[in-house]
């Protein structure tokens, strides 16, 4: 069971992934994999996170684009740190 | 893969996977005659809805191919169409007709209910029994129709279930089938991909002005906010899907690497440029979109969803594919295709492209999906705007 991914990212330039695991919690030291190309790094939770939801890659300024899918995605509304959850309260729509 | 499946060849030449006898309203108010005309004679179902009245222009249009497309519907193997007044109800029986399949119409007025049922009674009994004895016979896999359309997504759907349709599409569609997909309101965020996909350049024009259109018309005209409430879903951000964007994106991962797109359809409009990919321009309201797609000629769909949504179709064999393990564990009755092998690594998307195949071709030899063995009929018009 060790080689399950606790989280997947869908392209090397993104910088959000999603928790493809129930009740992953704050402290997890979390297999994520690309799935473009199957390769794989080590990240740690920093908040428990449901599963579906985005964990932030790496360190983020308000302003920000996210990226999904190597694509734009919405801008964050406010800073968020590497390891933590990427929601509604720090990422908005660019459009409507 | 064998490429033949068990189906009925109807008049036209189309392939149904199914052989329904249906008792249609034209309009709200025939809906208890149909009600009754299906209680009374065992193997039809009636089809009840909520409009038909007073419309008019293109919302008229909508609704006329609507109920003529679902009649014409290669699933369907006969219909008693029953309206209040005689002339659209007749409208809506020569449409059926084209088809060659048996189509009997009656309206209500200076009949009334009861004399209205007791006749389309003795012609519903009369199909099925003409009906119960069509036979199904060998026909090819590539003259299926399938459409797709999400549903209560989230991002597994952009992970596992949408790129295992896509991964199908990209299979079958050069093999000859025909393909739907659509959600015009759902793209946005996607639409420099969709415009791309398009088969040649006209046509990706066309589509992008089809989308600028439903942006500037409908949502800039009718917003009062950033439509948080709506689009995303309640229901998709308990997923973990944050913007419409995020959401287009995985959307669109349904319709593969490699398929391109040939043409665009109005609403419930019936491809007309051969074997290919058609994009509908529809509602991304599960019932509404499906409606349409099955109005248009689809007699297949295959419906990725996260979260889990429970929709089927009256006429359409409704096909649910989930990754998000969550949904198997607490709703499972409602899965057909549990593709969460994609999400821990022990299943490729083109895996579980096969098992997607392999249950439409089981769903096309007879098998009752899940939405069809918990009585999901939902059958919802769009209406696009106001009746007079």
């Amino acid at each position: 069971m060790s080689n399950i991914p606790q989280l997947l990212v869908h392209d090397h330039e993104d910088n959000v992934g999603v928790v493809v695991v129930e009740g992953l919690v704050a402290g997890t030291e979390m297999l994520c994999v690309v799935t473009h190309d199957n390769s794989s790094f080590n990240l740690k939770a920093e908040n428990d996170v449901p599963i579906g939801h985005k964990i932030a890659l790496k360190d983020i300024s308000e302003g920000d684009t996210a990226i999904k899918y190597g694509e734009d995605i919405g801008k964050f509304v406010g800073a968020v740190k590497k390891g933590h959850h990427v929601h509604t309260h720090n990422l908005k729509t660019k459009r409507w | 893969m064998s490429d033949t499946i068990m189906a009925y060849r109807r008049d036209n030449g189309r392939v149904g996977v199914r052989n329904h006898v249906i008792i249609l309203p034209v309009d709200d108010i025939s809906n208890a005659a149909c009600e009754s005309v299906a209680n009374n004679i065992k193997g039809t179902m009636a089809i009840p809805h909520a409009y038909g009245r007073l419309q008019f222009g293109e919302d008229l249009d909508v609704h006329f191919r609507t109920i003529i497309g679902t009649g014409a519907n290669p699933n369907v193997a006969a219909v008693v169409v029953i309206g209040i007044e005689p002339d659209w109800t007749q409208r809506i029986v020569d449409g059926i007709a084209e088809t060659g399949k048996p189509v009997f119409g009656i309206s209500i007025e200076q009949k009334g209910d009861l004399e209205t049922v007791r006749q389309a009674s003795w012609k519903a009994k009369e199909f099925v029994h003409y009906a119960s004895e069509l036979q199904r016979e060998e026909c090819k896999m590539n003259e299926l129709w399938i459409s797709t359309k999400c549903g209560e997504s989230d991002t597994t759907t952009g992970l596992g279930s949408c790129p295992t349709v896509g991964n199908m599409y990209d299979k079958l569609i050069p093999q000859g089938v025909t393909g739907f997909f659509g959600e015009t309101s759902e793209i946005t965020g996607a639409e420099h991909i969709c415009k791309e996909r398009a088969a040649d350049k006209e046509t990706g024009e066309r589509w992008y002005a089809m989308w600028k259109a439903y942006q500037d018309d409908v949502i800039f005209a009718h917003q009062t906010d950033d439509l948080s409430d709506s689009q995303p879903t309640k229901g998709n951000i308990l997923g973990g899907l944050t913007t419409i964007e995020e959401k287009a994106l995985g959307n669109l991962e349904k319709i593969g690497r490699e398929c391109k797109y040939i043409d665009i359809l109005e609403p419930a409009e019936a491809p007309a440029k051969g074997n290919g990919l058609y994009f509908m321009d529809s509602s991304s309201a599960a019932a509404e979109c499906v409606t349409l797609m099955a109005a248009g000629g689809a007699v297949v769909h295959t419906f990725p969803t996260g979260q889990g949504n429970v929709v089927g179709n009256p006429i359409v064999p409704v096909i649910k594919i989930t990754a998000n393990p969550r949904t198997v564990r607490t709703m499972g009755e409602h899965v057909d295709v549990d593709v969460t092998g994609i999400l821990t690594r022990e299943k490729t998307i083109d895996e579980a492209g096969d098992d997607l195949i392999e249950m439409i071709k089981r769903t096309a030899n007879g098998r009752n999906t899940a939405a069809e063995a918990l009585g999901h009929r939902e059958f919802s018009m769009t209406k696009l705007y106001r009746s007079a």
